[in-house]
């Protein structure tokens, strides 16, 4: 029997996504394989309440609010629809909890850890990167640490989390088929910053 | 580039959107009771004012909830909605 393996959409892009990185200024790397379910759920309904309990924090119910609970991370991705992150593995254990959570009510919990793979972008220079291709705000007064944001990316749909924890840290999670198109995209708009473009 | 205010996540570009024409399309309550005539107003014919103009859109590249925008199909400003629109969920 053929053994199961795993092979991240970027997983050839490891050394292209290193040699593009700037010390000090940016870094650009792809986080492979995190666990991500999605979760559905009337948000008014107690079995919200149970979910967030299970997960160990409340569903976060403000327009692109994140909510961490543990290793866990929790994005708003509408008013009914949520997305948990979490390490790799975890994805099986999140599902059943919420399952249970629900309890029959009529909510959905749909594996998606293979739909999109993370891109983590960090540095002071993440932000002036990322504005080349994306129309949002990204100034900290406008989007400011443990925000989401379900945007384009150079025209490619993302959701952009804002993680910072001491340097300017963004998630870029991307469609598994758009991976390579982005990371191009973002070792492209990144060229100058390689050639000494500067203090930020 | 129009800039549409979407009830969730505020104002968005135009490429972010999917247009949904005319709002407030009923269908016949009882569509066997309606004669051809009607019947085919109410799926082809669509008004097409120029001025204000009640429309769908969908945020598709954000949260991908439908909603309703009052705008001015000639000089493309939206307007404030008339406060009958509430954002809802799909379940409620």
């Amino acid at each position: 029997m053929a053994e199961p393996y795993a092979e991240s959409p970027l997983a050839t892009y490891t050394d292209v996504l290193e040699r593009s990185s700037v010390r000090g200024q940016l870094r650009i790397a792809e986080e492979p394989f995190l666990a991500q379910v999605t979760v559905r759920v009337d948000p008014k309904s107690p079995a919200a309440e149970r979910v967030g309990t299970a997960l160990g924090g409340m569903l976060p119910n403000q327009s692109g609010e994140v909510v961490l609970a543990g290793d866990l991370t929790v994005l708003w991705l509408g008013p009914d629809e949520w997305l948990v992150v979490g390490p790799e593995g975890r994805d099986r254990d999140v599902q059943e909890r919420v399952t249970a959570a629900l309890d029959g009510e009529h909510g959905a919990v749909v594996d998606v850890s293979a739909n999109r793979t993370v891109l983590s972008v960090t540095g002071p220079r993440a932000r002036d990167l990322l504005n080349k291709g994306c129309a949002l705000d990204l100034h900290p007064r406008a989007f400011e640490s443990n925000r989401c944001a379900q945007t384009m990316l150079a025209r490619a749909g993302v959701i952009l989390v804002r993680r910072d924890a001491e340097a300017p840290s963004f998630w870029l999670l991307v469609r598994s088929s758009f991976a390579r198109y982005l990371a191009d995209w973002l070792v492209d708009a990144a060229e100058e910053y390689r050639s000494g473009g500067g203090e930020p | 580039m129009m800039l549409i205010p979407c009830p969730w996540c505020g104002p968005r570009n135009e490429i972010e959107f999917h247009y949904g024409g005319q709002a407030d399309v009923r269908c016949p309550a009882d569509p066997q009771a309606v004669s051809d005539e009607d019947w085919a107003t109410f799926l082809f014919f669509r008004d097409n004012p120029k001025g204000v103009f009640t429309e769908r859109w969908s945020h598709v590249a954000g949260c991908r909830r439908w909603f309703t925008v009052r705008r001015d199909t000639d000089s493309n400003r939206v307007l404030p909605s008339e406060g009958t629109q509430q954002a809802r969920t799909v379940t409620t």
